[in-house]
């Protein structure tokens, strides 16, 4: 048997295998570390207004590190996009909560335009009038 | 006959010339007229909240690479 065709006999089965691994979480769920996805499932923490992640009460030992680092990292990804943009990182930061907020699962907390840590709900959360409308 | 259609004609040019001057001492008077409209200034200042609606079509304008965030960094997201 040539090689060639064994070889697109075996992408051929590693492929679908592939996409269905894929398709089995939500974009996102699959990527974030253990410890914040629990966080994030438990209300522990939620999406603040800002662009950044908050705690919703006293920060449990241990995950106050975890948090700040994706913070950090999330602000270094803001600066690098405000920059390109011509924006202010608040302003980048801002947007992106924005999207965030949206895209939060029911059961997920977030901070509404007032300050207050919602519950998301079936529906659309509370967002900040400026907020553009996103999906 | 022939004089009478004359005066008649004058009449016409003169008429036509009295219409004229009145169209144009309205035309001078007009501005004079508006300007007798008093235009008191409000109590307080008009405030533009010009930071407000930058924003908004700020954050309007960023909407693109923000969602290109979240796919390029879904660890942090």
């Amino acid at each position: 048997m040539p090689r060639h065709t064994l070889a697109r006999r075996l992408a051929g089965l590693a492929l679908p295998a592939f996409a269905l691994l894929a398709m089995a979480q939500p974009a996102g769920a699959m990527q974030r570390e253990p410890a914040y996805a629990e966080a994030r499932a438990n209300g522990t923490v939620g999406e603040r207004i800002d662009g950044y992640l908050g705690f919703t009460g006293a920060p449990p030992a241990g995950l106050r590190a975890v948090i700040d680092d994706i913070n950090i990292r999330r602000k270094a990804s803001y600066a690098d996009r405000a920059r390109a943009a011509g924006v202010t990182i608040e302003e980048f930061a801002f947007a992106q909560g924005c999207i965030l907020i949206a895209r939060t699962s029911p059961g997920e907390k977030y901070q509404a335009p007032g300050g207050s840590w919602q519950t998301r709900g079936s529906g659309a959360p509370q967002l900040d009038p400026r907020c553009p409308a996103v999906g | 006959m022939n004089r009478t259609n004359l005066t008649i004609a004058v009449h016409g040019v003169r008429r036509r010339a009295i219409m004229i001057r009145g169209i144009v001492m309205v035309a001078m008077l007009g501005p004079f007229v508006t300007a007798c409209v008093n235009v008191t200034a409000p109590s307080d200042p008009i405030v533009i909240e010009l930071n407000v609606n930058i924003k908004q079509e700020v954050l309007y304008r960023l909407v693109a690479s923000a969602e290109e965030n979240i796919e390029s960094n879904p660890e942090i997201f």
